[in-house]
This record gives C-alpha cells, sequence and structure tokens, in this order.
C-alpha cells in the first residue's frame, strides 16, 4: 500500500468536512462536519505512523489525544448550542449574529 | 580775580544738588500719597538740602573763589561729543543759591498754601521736577544740557499752570505758555546748531574761548548765533513779544507763580545771555543794542499795562516782566553784574510779593483786588512783608531793589544808552505808582468782601518773613565803593572778562531815579488812597484812548490769534487733517486691505480648498474604507470559517507555488 | 500502477475507502439531521477498519468506543434537544454553496498535490500483527505523560463546563424558598 492513497482520502474526508462546515445552516451539522474533518487528521496520523514506524509510536499516541480533545470539544459545543437553543427558540447559524457591526 | 580754587570735594560732588530734586520727585511718586503732607516733606526735605549744599558752594565762592567744571561723554554723534557734566563757578553757584533759597522756601510755604488740594501729590511731583529742571540748566557746561534743562523746566511749567485744568482757561494758559515759550525756542536750538558747529564744540569754555580768540570759523556766525540764542532768552524771560505768556501764567497756583514765574524760570533767559556773556560783549557785540532796545520796550510797556490791570497777581505778572526787561537791558548795555545783581534782588523780593498775594487771596478766595482792602489790620505779617517787598520793588534805599536797579540805571546811562537810561527812570515812576495802588487797594479801606480773612497759618507766614528781611539786606551786598563782593562773585569765572566800565557810584542816577519813585508813591497815594474805603475813583483816572488800549493789552493777544493761531486752527490744520486722512490712512488702510484679501485667498483657496481637502479626504477615506471593512464582522460563525478557509488555501497555493 | 492491483491489501483499501467516501459526502449533504449524524457513524466505522489494516488496533477501538459510543450518542441527544417540536422546514444549506464547493475542491487539490509530490514514493505496511497496545500504553506513561496529564484537565474543564453551560438556572428557587 502507499502512503499517498490514505492521504488522499484523508484529504477527500477533509474537503468534504469544509464543504459541510461552510454550506450547513444547523449548528449541529457544522459539529457534524467538524468531526469529520478531526477524523480525516486521525487518518492522516495513522497512515505517517505506519509509513514512518516510529520508536515510540507517536502517530497513534496522537491521535488517541485528538479523539479524547473532540470528545471535550463536542460536549462544550452541544452545551452551547443548547444554550443558544433556550435563549432563541432556533439552532440556525445564520440568526447567531449578534456579535456583528 | 584771578585765583581760584577747583572746588575740592564739594564742587567734585556738586551734581548732588541737581540729582536731588529728581530724587524727591520719584520718591513722591512712589510714596507721596501714603505720606501726612502728601509728600510735601519729601520736596521741602530734597530743597533744604539743595539749599545747604548751595550756601556752602556759596561760601567757598566767597572766601576762595570756585572754578570747577566736569562733564561726562554720553554720546558721540559724528564729530560732536553730547556731554553732560555741571559747572561750579561764581555764575553757577549764585544761581543755584538763589534756586535753592527760593525753591526752599516757595515748598515750605506751598506745604500750607496747598494743604486739601486736590492733586497735591502731583504738585510736588512736578515742582521737584521743575526744581530739578532748572538746576540743570544752570549746572550745564554745554548748551545741549541746557536746552534740555531749558524745555524740562518749560514742561514743568506747563503741567503747574495747567494744574486746575479743569477750567479751561487753565489749560489754555500752559498751552499758550508752552507755544510761546517753543516758538522762542526755535531760535535758541538753531542759535545752539551755529555755534556749535563754527566751533566744533557745545561747551560753553570752547565756544567762549573761541569768542575770546576771535576764532575765524566762529566770526560770520557770531552775530547771527547772538540774536538766535537772544530769540531763546527773549521766549523764556518774557520779553516783548513774547511776553503775552507770563500774566496768562498767573492761572497757576500762587506758589508756582512765585517760584517760577518770578524768581527762577523766567530768569533763565537772563542766565543764558550772562552766560554767553563773552560771546556778546566780544564777537558779537553789534547786536547788543538789540537787545537793549527789546529790554526797554518790555520794561516800559509791561510797566504801562500793570497800572490798568485789577487782578493782584497780574499786577505782580507784569511788574516780573518790565524787572526782566531791565535786567536784559543791563545786559546788553554791557552791565554784566549790574543785570546779574538786579536777578540776585528781584528773586527775593518779587518771589515775596508772589507769596503775600498767594496768603491774600487764600485768606479772600479772590485774585481781584476789588474783593480786597482793608486787610492790614487783619493780615499783618502778609502787609508787613508786602511793604517790604513793594520798597524793595519801587527800589527805595535801604531796600535790595535800591541797589540793583540804581547800578542797571547807572550802567545804561554810562555806556551810551542814555534814552534807554531815561525809559528805565520813568519805568521807576511807573512802577512805584501801580506798586502803591496794589498795596492801597489791597491793604487799605475797609473790607466790603464776606469770607472770614485771618492770618495765614506760620508754614506760610515764616517764610515771607525771612524774605520780608531778605528783601531789606540782599542788595548790601555790592554797594558800589564799599562791598564789591557781588561783581566779584559772579565774575568768578573760567574766563576772562573783557573790560567793562565802572559800574560805579554815580549819585545823579542815583537820586533821580530815587525823586521818580518816591514821585510816583506819592501819586499813586493821593489817587488811591483816598478812595480806599470807597474804591470808586479808579474812574478818575481812565484816560480815554491809553486805558482801553492798556486794558485790551494792545490787542496784542488779539494780534497773535488772528494772524499766528487762527491760521494754523484753520486752514492749515484742516489741510493737514485731509492729507492724514485721505493720503496717509489711505495708504495704510489700503495695505490693511490687501492684506485682508491675501489672507482670504490664502485662507480660503489654500487653507480650506487645499490643504484641508487632502486632509479631510484622508480622513474620509480611511472612515469610509473602515467602514467598508467593518461588514466582514457579520457575526456568523461560517463567515469567519469561510475566511479562514479562503485565506489558507490561498496560503498554501502560494507557499507551493513559489517555494 | 498496475502493481497497485495486484496486492490484496489495496482491494480491501478501496472498498473501504468507497464507502468511507460516500458516507462522509451524505454527512454533508443530507437534508436530515439524524441521516447526517448516522453517516458520520458509517464514516467513522470505516476509519476504524483502515487503522486495523494500519495495524493500529487500540487506536482503532478506542474510536469506535468513545468516537461512536459516546461522542455521537451525544450529537443524537442534542439533536434531540434542540430540534424545533413544530415549525417550517427549514433548508439545511445556506445559499453559498458554490463557494464552499470551490473552497472544499481547492483545498482537496493543493493537498493532494502536496501529498504526492511529497511523499510518492512512500510505502505503508503493516508490520507483523500491529503495534502492541502496551506500548501505546508505556508511551502515554512515560514519554507523554505531560499531555496526557493535561488533556485530562481538558475533558475535566470540558465536563465541569459542560454541566455548567447547560444547567437549568435553579437559584430562583432557592431564593424563593428562603425568603418565604
Amino acid at each position: 500500500m502507499s502512503l499517498v492513497q490514505f492521504l488522499v482520502l484523508g484529504a477527500l474526508m477533509f474537503s468534504f468536512g469544509v464543504y459541510g462546515l461552510l454550506v450547513r445552516r444547523n449548528a449541529v451539522m457544522v459539529l457534524l462536519a467538524i468531526e469529520l474533518m478531526l477524523n480525516a487528521v486521525n487518518l492522516n496520523l495513522i497512515a505517517f505512523e505506519a509509513a514512518l514506524r516510529t520508536a515510540f509510536a507517536g502517530g497513534q499516541v496522537f491521535a488517541i489525544f485528538v479523539i479524547t480533545v473532540a470528545a471535550a470539544e463536542v460536549g462544550i459545543g452541544l452545551a452551547i448550542v443548547l444554550l443558544i437553543f433556550r435563549n432563541r427558540r432556533s439552532a440556525n447559524v445564520d440568526e447567531m449574529d449578534l456579535m456583528r457591526w | 580775580m584771578v585765583h581760584a580754587s577747583n572746588g575740592g570735594v564739594l564742587a567734585q560732588w556738586a551734581w548732588l544738588i541737581v540729582v536731588a530734586p529728581f530724587v524727591a520727585m520719584l520718591a513722591i511718586i512712589a510714596f507721596g500719597k501714603r505720606m501726612p503732607r502728601k509728600g510735601g516733606e519729601i520736596a521741602v526735605t530734597a530743597m533744604g538740602f539743595v539749599f545747604v549744599y548751595s550756601a556752602v558752594l556759596l561760601i567757598l565762592n566767597i572766601a576762595n573763589g570756585v572754578i570747577f567744571e566736569h562733564s561726562v561723554q554720553v554720546a558721540q554723534i559724528g564729530s560732536f561729543t553730547i556731554e553732560w557734566g555741571w559747572v561750579v563757578d561764581g555764575l553757577s553757584t549764585m544761581m543755584y543759591f538763589v534756586v535753592g533759597t527760593l525753591s526752599f522756601l516757595v515748598f515750605t510755604y506751598a506745604t500750607g498754601y496747598m494743604k486739601g488740594d486736590v492733586r497735591e501729590t502731583w504738585f510736588f511731583a512736578a515742582f521737584s521736577l521743575f526744581a530739578g529742571a532748572m538746576l540743570v540748566l544752570v549746572s550745564a557746561p554745554n548748551l545741549v544740557q541746557l536746552i534740555v534743562g531749558w524745555e524740562g523746566v518749560g514742561l514743568a511749567s506747563y503741567l503747574l499752570i495747567g494744574h486746575y485744568w479743569e477750567e479751561k482757561e487753565n489749560s489754555s494758559a500752559g498751552m499758550k505758555a508752552f507755544y510761546t515759550n517753543k516758538i522762542a525756542d526755535i531760535g535758541l536750538i538753531i542759535g545752539a546748531i551755529v555755534l556749535g558747529t563754527a566751533v566744533g564744540s557745545f561747551r560753553y569754555s570752547d565756544i567762549l574761548d573761541a569768542a575770546a580768540n576771535n576764532l575765524s570759523s566762529l566770526a560770520p556766525v557770531a552775530v547771527a548765533g547772538g540774536v538766535l540764542l537772544f530769540i531763546g532768552a527773549m521766549g523764556k524771560s518774557a520779553q516783548f513779544p513774547f511776553h503775552v505768556w507770563l500774566p496768562d501764567a498767573m492761572a497757576g497756583p500762587t506758589p508756582v507763580s512765585s517760584l517760577m514765574h518770578a524768581a527762577t524760570m523766567v530768569t533763565a533767559g537772563v542766565y543764558l545771555v550772562a552766560r554767553m556773556y563773552p560771546l556778546y560783549a566780544g564777537m558779537a557785540s553789534d547786536m547788543r543794542v538789540l537787545i537793549v532796545i527789546i529790554g526797554a520796550i518790555t520794561l516800559l510797556i509791561a510797566g504801562l499795562l500793570a497800572i490798568v490791570q485789577d487782578d493782584l497777581k497780574r499786577v505782580l505778572a507784569y511788574s516780573t516782566v518790565s524787572q526782566l526787561g531791565y535786567m536784559i537791558a543791563a545786559l546788553g548795555a554791557g552791565g554784566y553784574t549790574a543785570g546779574l545783581f538786579h536777578l540776585w534782588t528781584h528773586a527775593f523780593f518779587k518771589g515775596l510779593l508772589f507769596l503775600t498775594a498767594g496768603s491774600i487771596i487764600h485768606a479772600v478766595h479772590s485774585n481781584n483786588m476789588s474783593d480786597m482792602g482793608g486787610l492790614r489790620k487783619k493780615m499783618p505779617v502778609t502787609f508787613w512783608s508786602f511793604t517790604s517787598a513793594s520798597l524793595a520793588l519801587v527800589a527805595i534805599i535801604p531796600f535790595a531793589g535800591f541797589f540793583s536797579k540804581d547800578e542797571i540805571l547807572a550802567t545804561l546811562g554810562n555806556n551810551g544808552y542814555a534814552w534807554a537810561m531815561w525809559i528805565g527812570i520813568l519805568g521807576a515812576f511807573i512802577t512805584a505808582f501801580y506798586m502803591g495802588r496794589a498795596m492801597f487797594l489791597t491793604f487799605f479801606g475797609t473790607y466790603k468782601g464776606e469770607a472770614h480773612v485771618h492770618e495765614s497759618p506760620k508754614v506760610m507766614t515764616v517764610p515771607m518773613a525771612i524774605l520780608a528781611v531778605a528783601s531789606l539786606i540782599a542788595g548790601w551786598v555790592n554797594i558800589p565803593g564799599v562791598y564789591e563782593g557781588f561783581h566779584h562773585w559772579v565774575t568768578e569765572r573760567a574766563i576772562t572778562f573783557p573790560s567793562f566800565s565802572a559800574e560805579g557810584f554815580d549819585v545823579a542816577v542815583m537820586l533821580t531815579g530815587l525823586g521818580f519813585a518816591i514821585f510816583g508813591v506819592i501819586v499813586s497815594y493821593l489817587i488811591y488812597f483816598r478812595d480806599a474805603d470807597t474804591q470808586q475813583a479808579r474812574d478818575r483816572v481812565r484816560i480815554p484812548v491809553l486805558w482801553p488800549l492798556l486794558e485790551n493789552k494792545y490787542y496784542l493777544d488779539d494780534l497773535y490769534l488772528a494772524v499766528l493761531v487762527n491760521p494754523i486752527k484753520g486752514p492749515i490744520a484742516r489741510a493737514v487733517n485731509w492729507t492724514n486722512s485721505y493720503l496717509i490712512d489711505g495708504i495704510v488702510n489700503g495695505a490693511g486691505i490687501v492684506a485682508r484679501y491675501a489672507a482670504r485667498i490664502v485662507y480660503g483657496g489654500l487653507d480650506q480648498k487645499g490643504i484641508d481637502l487632502a486632509i479631510n479626504t484622508a480622513a474620509i477615506v480611511t472612515g469610509s474604507a473602515g467602514e467598508q471593512a467593518r461588514r466582514l464582522q457579520t457575526g456568523k460563525v461560517q463567515h469567519y470559517a469561510a475566511m479562514t478557509v479562503a485565506g489558507l488555501a490561498l496560503l498554501v497555493i502560494a507557499i507551493v507555488i513559489f517555494i | 500502477m498496475g502493481g497497485w492491483f495486484t496486492e490484496a491489501s489495496n482491494w480491501w483499501f478501496l472498498i473501504i475507502a468507497a464507502f468511507i467516501v460516500v458516507a462522509s459526502f451524505r454527512v454533508v449533504t443530507s437534508g436530515n439531521v439524524v441521516h447526517s449524524a448516522l453517516f458520520l457513524v458509517a464514516s467513522l466505522a470505516g476509519t476504524a477498519g483502515l487503522f486495523l489494516m494500519l495495524g493500529a488496533q487500540f487506536v482503532a477501538w478506542v474510536l469506535v468506543l468513545v468516537y461512536i459510543g459516546a461522542v455521537v450518542v451525544l450529537f443524537l441527544f442534542g439533536i434531540m434537544i434542540t430540534r424545533a417540536p413544530t415549525g417550517p422546514k427549514v433548508e439545511a444549506d445556506n445559499p453559498r454553496k458554490g463557494f464552499a464547493a470551490t473552497a472544499a475542491t481547492v483545498t482537496f487539490a493543493v493537498m493532494t498535490y502536496s501529498s504526492i509530490s511529497a511523499f510518492g514514493h512512500t510505502e505503508v505496511s503493516k508490520v507483523g500483527s500491529g503495534t502492541a497496545t502496551e506500548l501505546i500504553g508505556n508511551q502515554l506513561m512515560g514519554r507523554f505523560v505531560l499531555p496526557f496529564e493535561v488533556v485530562s484537565f481538558v475533558l475535566l474543564a470540558a465536563l465541569v463546563g459542560g454541566i455548567v453551560l447547560a444547567r437549568q438556572d435553579t437559584s430562583d428557587d432557592i431564593e424563593e424558598g428562603g425568603g418565604q
């Protein structure tokens, strides 16, 4: 197996995530897109780890960290979305623009 | 006198005499208002110092003779040096003493007379200024300093005559004095310039040396210079035709009339001629006859005018003019000592006469003799002082005026001016007549006014008494043949005097003069004593043509007004005003308008449209750029994410392509 | 290139990769939120399979456990709470589709180009039985203990923060109770 195929796959997933981030109206859907991007990152890490075979498995350890942080981020993110939904009865990101000019 | 000392320390410090009154003036201006006598104490103290110092110098001159001169260079203009200094010689010490004594006594008198006056402090300041300027004048070793002092006393005279300037006629009198003096000063200044440039120096010693040595550069201008200087002297000493200011100057307070217009300031002209005597006696001797003529005319016409005056001070003013005529005539005829001797005695008795007049006016609150009468019993000190001074003026032996006037008459007669001598003798009659008239109308008869008349306070009567004694003894310093001290005092100078004719004891002249004087007293007694009660008899002596002429002062004032004043006031002043308003102001205003227009262009065009536009545009551009830029902050997270991604993509492409 | 298709593992890769691509695509283009979440599950599962292929067993199962088991469940809870019960059907995408597609395409192009030009000839292989879990454990507690602790703090903060953010404000009730 070539490394590039994994990287290309990761790039594809990542660009889907970018698309979703920019296009989705629902806050939760945006968070889902972000998860997709994080997943692509994990794939890249593990692929590089498999290619380079470092003595201390750095890529995998880092992938674990990424997963952990992603979990934390989702928790907080959803809590915020919840609060906004409570206040505004809507999870539409287009309407969350109080910090505008 | 040929031997002389240089005066030693006293002469070297003699400049203190000149400076003391100015210091007093400044002190009065600074502190006067707060003092109990409103600055009068300072003035009297300063004059006391001057009196004592001058007395010491006089004694020194009497004992040893003093000739001292010191000058300091003040400025250098081309080849001319302007100097400031002081002279201590016979003539100067005599003048210092006269100025010092009279000033001291009159200042003391003035502290009483001016008490409660509306501008007492200012009065003493101006009076001190006068005393200082007069001393500058008589201490000058050169013509330039003389002119400075001359103008200074003129200024002081103007200020003091117009002391009660709330009345228009008083300020007008001050202006009249100033203008008349100023016209005469043209002669003085041009004369000084002429002599100074001919000799190359303004110092008396240089000019008089040149005159004595018949310097060739001086020869063409000596007569002209002499005439011009004399014209200046005519103005200050109120000789015809410049005499018109002195009677009007009586508008000032009486101490001013006494000190300035009797004893000291008006004698400045006499002093000048005396100072320049070698010039007149030598190279300019051709114009001496002019001096005698002027002096003789003056003494006659002024004496006649004194007869018809109702204002007591005006009588005395015309009397002063007349006596000045005597002095001038004497100097013109070669009587150096005679003229100065009469100046000396005249200062004492005429100064006293004015003080007594002031005492009367102070008590009666009126200047006019028709408001007086019978004051002999009510104001004894004043009466006896007046009597003493009148006898001196009328020249009755042994009073002071007798000796000096007799000497003048002798000089005139013995030097070929017999016609002037007879005019002088006639003048003695006239003098006696008007003084007798004045005395009888003032002191005899009954007092018809309502004022509460009482004798003046001691501060006024004591100076009067002192001067009354002086009026008696002042003439005893130069009795020909017995004691000729005065003659020796005033000839103690740094020049050699050309030989002058004996001003000796001419019994014939003396008796004639005395006789005419006594005759005048008797005539006035006959006319005026009898009517002192009713004071109605004045109309009896009203000689038809002569009296109106006299009462209108020979129409001289009207002549001057029509010929000199009104043309200047009218057409000339209007023309000058037109030139000023339209031409000169036009130029100035035009410059202003151009400047304003230019400023408007710069402001409107350059500044507002140009510079401000640039700055404002910069600000607006920044503002609108920011205005547009802030729209980036939409508040929507997805927009931010989009921008981030776009930027990132561009960045990476750039890196990939270029690296 | 022809040699690539002769390896069996490449075929497996191709199948799983296709699965992942489809699932990812449906995550970002589905109109229903729940469908998006479930498609994400599929994508994550495919990724776990790839991890197994690459010999990272521990990470693969951690992915399944944590990501799919906890995170996506959390998502589903969030979806439930934030769904308006009744309301007009809202368009799931905003009108910026063109720009987003461009951005995504550019991103993909850049990344692909970079990867191929840099790592075009690198080979990956599954080594023996893969990486030992013991090795990862040793590294976590040894070389990477500091990041490990820090990440624990992050989790703690997220936990506490989540509770604080999401709880109902009960202080009013307490005060009211105290007042009476």
